[in-house]
């Protein structure tokens, strides 16, 4: 197994060992052991029920493994629940946001469950990255599929998170949501934040992240740079992970 | 603390998000009075039978109006999945059972408050006495710990609206056969030393209540 | 082997009990009172009743030790005893019904231990709708786990009702049995009925955990067929 490495000495800021989660019957993940540099970004690839949206909430402490740990900085959930909840942010399908509430109204709640200090100040800022400022006291249901999205990285940043999960991210937006979500993402404190993000786009992928892997049917089938790859590349080798995927 | 201040704004953000659409509120309140019209339909009402069975029917208008209010719990945290945005939070998974259950004894006290003026015009039954005020107090708190946990159960069924009741309703009636003595007992004029037992019964079942589900809820969200 | 043996030995229990009930029991009551002590079908309810009550405290117990260890031999434990428990309930609310008419005229009283007896029976039973409408198997263990242990902290409440409240039921009979005779056929009942329902209980987990076996195996299969 060979594990990507930025810098050796610094502790993976993500890590997974013999990971494993099953359904009843269905693995879902089978035996994952990953390990993600800090400040470094990971896009993930991998057909519809490969068990991508699994990882990411299993990482983001919301599901349990059936086996395997998972490290937060060295730490595991067990050691220090808060803590290590306390450093992940995640942006998901859903917004995770209350429609009969304001934009505003929903941050304030989500500082105060996180504890964020400078609440007010920091809700502001938070709004300020997002370009949501004029809308803050507008419910959030009158909000457009894109400022839904924009409200939901909003949320996830809203605690400085040293750990970023995303999945599918893109999903329902257009190309200048898509850019002005980037560019949110990598602005804060870019190079400091990990992030790992699900995706199916390989052009937008290849573009911000430094490594990819691609999970088929639970497993890890293959890890790279993405500065070793190109789309080219990128897409004959997910064919050829995903063809022994049985219709 | 950090877990009462997440308590805190689980029960406000609850309580904010109702006073906008004043959904439960509404619907609830008008439960609830429609219940107490068909109570005086179904029954030839003269005083002395009134007298008899105005507990019974006011705690049958709580319990189901309560049901009915209980069941909206979780309903908002499916929505856009927000229950996991809550358990990706830092603090206890129990935070959200208590932030939770304090937001809906905040809907069920409002409800009675409002309910039981009308209950004394009515049926002409003077229902506010401290006596009965206190009785209602502590079996809404019964209602509301039991209601709780029993609507994050039902939440994810498959038939979510009839699941609650045949839950709740069996195990908080000794809560309602208690709370109907002891109102008899307040509405005849009687002492608190006469309904010393219902309220001890009332008392040990909401100790109960409050404690266990907060034990076993983690185990109810957890996937 | 064991559910064989203990099957012939509550049979013989059961054979043994009703035996000394019908026979023995009338006539005892040789000053004529009618109270219930000398009625055949008391030393029925009461086993009864206390195995009935014994199940349920085996649904709260394996409950608890599900969400501990998460093996789903303690969710057939729990189920197996809850349908016991239910069926053990059913029994103990006929046998009262059917005693009740005789002593007192009417099939049914709404007194305190009548009605948390009925109402103890209705949580068992919504143990099983909520199974029932639960699709997915570890969510089902788990929400029936937790509805196992909820339903039965309700139970001393129950009880302490039973105690407040002393009206048509006659409580404490089972304190003043005088005859030895009686103390005997009581605890025979009891010992028979719990011995049953050890069998009962071992039968039930060794069913369903054959069903299991055989439902693991069929997915396997499947699982191997599709590569």
């Amino acid at each position: 197994m060979n594990n990507v490495t930025a810098t050796p000495t610094a502790p993976p800021a993500v890590e997974t060992v013999g990971l494993a989660k099953s359904f009843g019957n269905f693995k879902a993940i089978r035996g994952l052991d990953l390990k993600v540099p800090a400040g470094s970004s990971l896009a993930v690839f991998g057909p519809n029920g490969a068990g991508k949206t699994t990882l990411i909430k299993i990482l983001a402490s919301i599901m349990r493994p059936t086996s395997g740990k998972v490290l937060i900085e060295g730490l595991e959930l067990k050691d220090d629940a808060e803590g290590v909840r306390a450093k992940l942010g995640l942006v998901a399908h859903q917004s995770y946001l209350y429609g009969n509430l304001s934009a505003w109204e929903n941050l304030d709640f989500y500082a105060r469950m996180y504890g964020v200090e400078d609440r007010v100040k920091r809700v502001s800022e938070v709004l300020d990255l997002v370009s949501m400022t004029a809308r803050r006291y507008d419910r959030f249901s009158t909000f457009s599929r894109g400022m839904q999205q924009r409200m939901a990285i909003a949320r996830a940043l809203l605690h400085r998170p040293s750990v970023l999960l995303l999945d599918e991210p893109e999903t329902g937006l257009d190309q200048q949501a898509l850019g002005a979500m980037w560019d949110i993402i990598r602005r804060e404190e870019a190079g400091k934040r990990t992030v790992i993000f699900t995706s199916h786009s390989f052009e937008r992928a290849l573009s911000v992240c430094d490594d990819i892997i691609i999970i088929e049917r639970g497993r890890l089938a293959f890890k790279e740079r993405a500065c070793n790859m190109n789309l080219g590349s990128l897409k004959k080798k997910y064919g050829e992970c995903t063809a022994a995927v049985k219709p | 603390m950090k877990f009462w201040s997440c308590v805190r704004a689980i029960a406000w953000k609850d309580i904010l998000s109702e006073l906008r659409t004043r959904e439960i509120i509404c619907s609830v309140l008008v439960f609830a009075v429609l219940i107490l019209v068909i109570f005086n339909f179904a029954f030839d009402l003269n005083p002395d039978l009134i007298r008899q069975i105005a507990p019974g029917i006011l705690w049958v208008a709580f319990a189901f109006s309560g049901v009915l209010a209980l069941n909206r719990t979780f309903i908002p945290e499916k929505e856009e999945n927000c229950l996991e945005g809550l358990m990706a939070c830092p603090v206890a998974r129990e935070a959200i059972y208590v932030g939770k259950a304090i937001g809906s004894l905040f809907f069920m006290l409002l409800i009675e408050i409002i309910i039981l003026p009308i209950f004394a015009l009515l049926f002409n039954v003077a229902v506010i006495q401290p006596e009965l005020i206190v009785v209602t107090l502590l079996a809404t708190v019964g209602f509301v710990a039991v209601g709780t946990i029993f609507s994050a159960l039902a939440v994810n069924t498959r038939a979510r609206e009839m699941v609650l009741p045949i839950l709740f309703l069996p195990v908080v009636s000794p809560i309602i056969i208690a709370s109907v003595k002891a109102s008899a007992i307040s509405l005849a004029g009687q002492s608190w030393r006469d309904m010393t037992i219902w309220l001890a019964i009332i008392i040990v079942f909401d100790i109960i209540y409050l404690t266990v589900p907060v034990l076993v809820f983690p185990f109810v969200v957890e996937e | 082997m064991r559910i064989r043996i203990l099957l012939i030995l509550s049979a013989v229990l059961l054979i043994a009990t009703i035996g000394l009930d019908m026979l023995l029991i009338p006539h005892l009551d040789t000053a004529n009172t009618g109270f219930i002590q000398f009625s055949p079908i008391f030393y029925w309810h009461i086993p009864v009743a206390w195995v009935a009550l014994f199940a349920f405290l085996c649904v709260f117990v394996a409950s608890i030790a599900y969400l501990v260890k998460r093996q789903p031999f303690w969710d057939i434990v729990a189920t197996t005893s809850a349908e016991l428990g239910l069926l053990f309930t059913t029994m103990f609310l006929l046998t009262g019904s059917i005693w009740a008419k005789f002593a007192w005229g009417t099939w049914w009283t709404w007194d305190a231990r009548l009605t948390s007896s009925l109402v103890l029976w209705i949580i068992y039973v919504a143990y099983f709708l909520l199974r029932a409408y639960i699709s997915g198997a570890e969510q089902r263990a788990r929400f029936s786990a937790v509805f196992g242990i909820l339903g039965f902290v309700d139970v001393p409440i129950v009880i302490l009702t039973l105690f407040v409240t002393k009206q048509m039921h006659p409580g404490d009979a089972a304190f003043h049995l005088d005859k030895p005779q009686m103390v005997l056929t009581l605890i025979l009942g009891v010992v028979a009925f719990t011995v049953l329902y050890f069998a009962l209980l071992f039968f039930g987990i060794h069913l369903k955990e054959d069903a299991a076996e055989i439902s693991e195996m069929k997915n396997m299969v499947e699982e191997e067929s599709n590569g």
